[in-house]
């Protein structure tokens, strides 16, 4: 199944969506990487504001290539996503509605996940030129001293993506593969 | 014995800004193929549709004069240096000069920290990762191979013991497989080291990722083994990106070289769908 999903994201929207599920996201997406999630942390810990409104709000796992002139933004395919899974459960449960990038995550976070009814979405690892064509405008709006880590408000029109983790415990790791196997019987 | 060549150290640095802009902009002819076949056979309908969004990704990069992937890697500079070649100049600052043009000018990625727990950036990609190899004749051959880190994050390296065999070998190479999962963005390509001491095995396993697809070990057994592990990885299903599928692997390629009585060296070098490589003579 395909949806076309919009930002801001409420549960609702998020509800229908099934592991293996392919959808076109359009609106504003924030990336943060490691560097970035860190600081993050640092904020929530002084109890300061984050830069960007963290409800309903999605965080693309990236650090994309210098753009050239004239173009929106470089090369923008996902990173490895473990490596944020420490900071992710307190994302979530302060409104993170989804998270794009590729890899697998940790039990913690696909608890959360089902319990704040969010999204792990794949975006196509290695596939950096592609997923650049869907980004219409790159603004660095935290921390610019982190060159590629800075955190930037993309507007993405449909980004295509698919459902890794969805709000029922579904995981596309684990029902891929095995949906595969058993085709061959 | 060949005449004693000069090489400026210009040429040098020339060749390497070149070859950092091409092998991350256009993917070996050999992975191309291996991306093309895996295509046309994949059976798994969410497979097929990946790696066709893959052929959408080399053509959007090829389009917009964009690197294959984000992660513009480190560069990883092999040099073929023959005995009777006298380079005019510091072949360490003309390496580390050409992956500072080639990055800057083709807007690529710079991914290199100056130190492993400071982590400050050197906003140039610098230092490269340099192997000389010394070779005969007065020839000078450079291949540049940037790696990316999700799939080296992926990557392995046991001292097994000579009684585990080439049974311990396999369980390994798979054990390694299954760990990285979708982390190295399948499908993937393995580089495996055997033997030699613990230092050169990884380097055999590097070295190994620099051989084309389509070209087999030379020694019949290892070429067979080679075989042996490409299908095996396949059989898992993870599929392209992880997603389910026939196409995990698009090759393996082993090197191995002689050890100590009592060792059995073997690494696991994960590459991916953007393996990377591009030579010269200079």
């Amino acid at each position: 199944m395909q949806y076309k999903l919009q930002t801001p994201l409420q549960k609702a929207d998020l509800a229908p969506l099934h592991a293996g599920d392919t959808v076109l996201l359009s609106g504003v997406v924030y990336t943060a990487r490691d560097a970035a999630h860190a600081r993050m942390m640092e904020l929530l810990d002084a109890g300061r504001e984050l830069p960007f409104p963290i409800q309903g709000a999605a965080i693309y796992y990236v650090g994309p290539t210098p753009e050239r002139p004239g173009c929106a933004i470089g090369a923008a395919g996902p990173t490895t996503s473990g490596r944020m899974d420490a900071y992710t459960p307190r994302l979530l449960d302060l409104g993170l509605a989804c998270m794009i990038g590729k890899g697998k995550r940790s039990d913690a976070v696909k608890a959360s996940v089902v319990q704040n009814g969010a999204v792990y979405l794949a975006a196509i690892g290695g596939a950096g030129a592609l997923m650049a064509e869907s980004v219409q405008s790159c603004e660095i709006i935290a921390w610019p001293d982190l060159g590629c880590e800075a955190v930037r408000r993309l507007v993405v029109r449909d980004f295509p993506l698919t459902v890794l983790l969805d709000p029922h415990g579904g995981d596309l790791y684990q029902s891929g593969p095995a949906a595969y196997l058993a085709s061959r019987g | 014995m060949s005449t004693i060549r000069e090489i400026p150290a210009a040429a040098i640095t020339e060749a390497v800004e070149t070859l950092c802009i091409e092998a991350n902009t256009t993917l070996p002819a050999d992975v191309k193929a291996a991306l093309d076949r895996a295509e046309a056979l994949e059976p798994w309908p969410l497979a097929r549709q990946t790696l066709g969004l893959l052929q959408q990704n080399l053509c959007a990069a090829a389009a917009g004069e964009l690197p294959i992937c984000q992660d513009t890697g480190m560069a990883c500079v092999f040099v073929e240096l023959g005995q009777d070649a006298h380079i005019d100049g510091d072949l360490n600052a003309a390496v580390d000069e050409g992956v500072r043009r080639g990055y800057e000018k083709a807007y690529l990625r710079k991914s290199i920290t100056a130190d492993p727990l400071q982590r400050v950036n050197t906003g140039d990609n610098t230092p490269a990762f340099l192997t000389v190899h010394l070779v005969p004749g007065n020839g000078c051959k450079i291949t540049v191979a940037p790696k990316g880190a999700g799939s080296e994050n992926m990557s392995r390296l046991a001292m097994l013991k000579p009684a585990d065999g080439v049974q311990g070998v396999k369980d390994f190479v798979l054990d390694t497989v299954r760990q990285a999962g979708a982390n190295p963005c399948p499908p993937i390509v393995l580089g495996i080291g055997i033997g030699g001491s613990f230092d050169h095995c990884a380097a055999l396993a590097k070295k190994a990722l620099l051989r084309p697809l389509d070209v087999p070990n030379t020694d019949p057994y290892y070429a067979a083994l080679e075989k042996e592990l490409l299908d095996a990885v396949n059989a898992t299903g993870f599929g392209p990106q992880g997603f389910g599928g026939a196409t995990t692997c698009l090759g393996v390629a082993i090197e191995q070289r002689p050890t100590h009585v009592a060792c059995l060296p073997v690494a696991v070098n994960i590459s991916c769908h953007v393996t990377r490589r591009a030579s010269r003579e200079v």
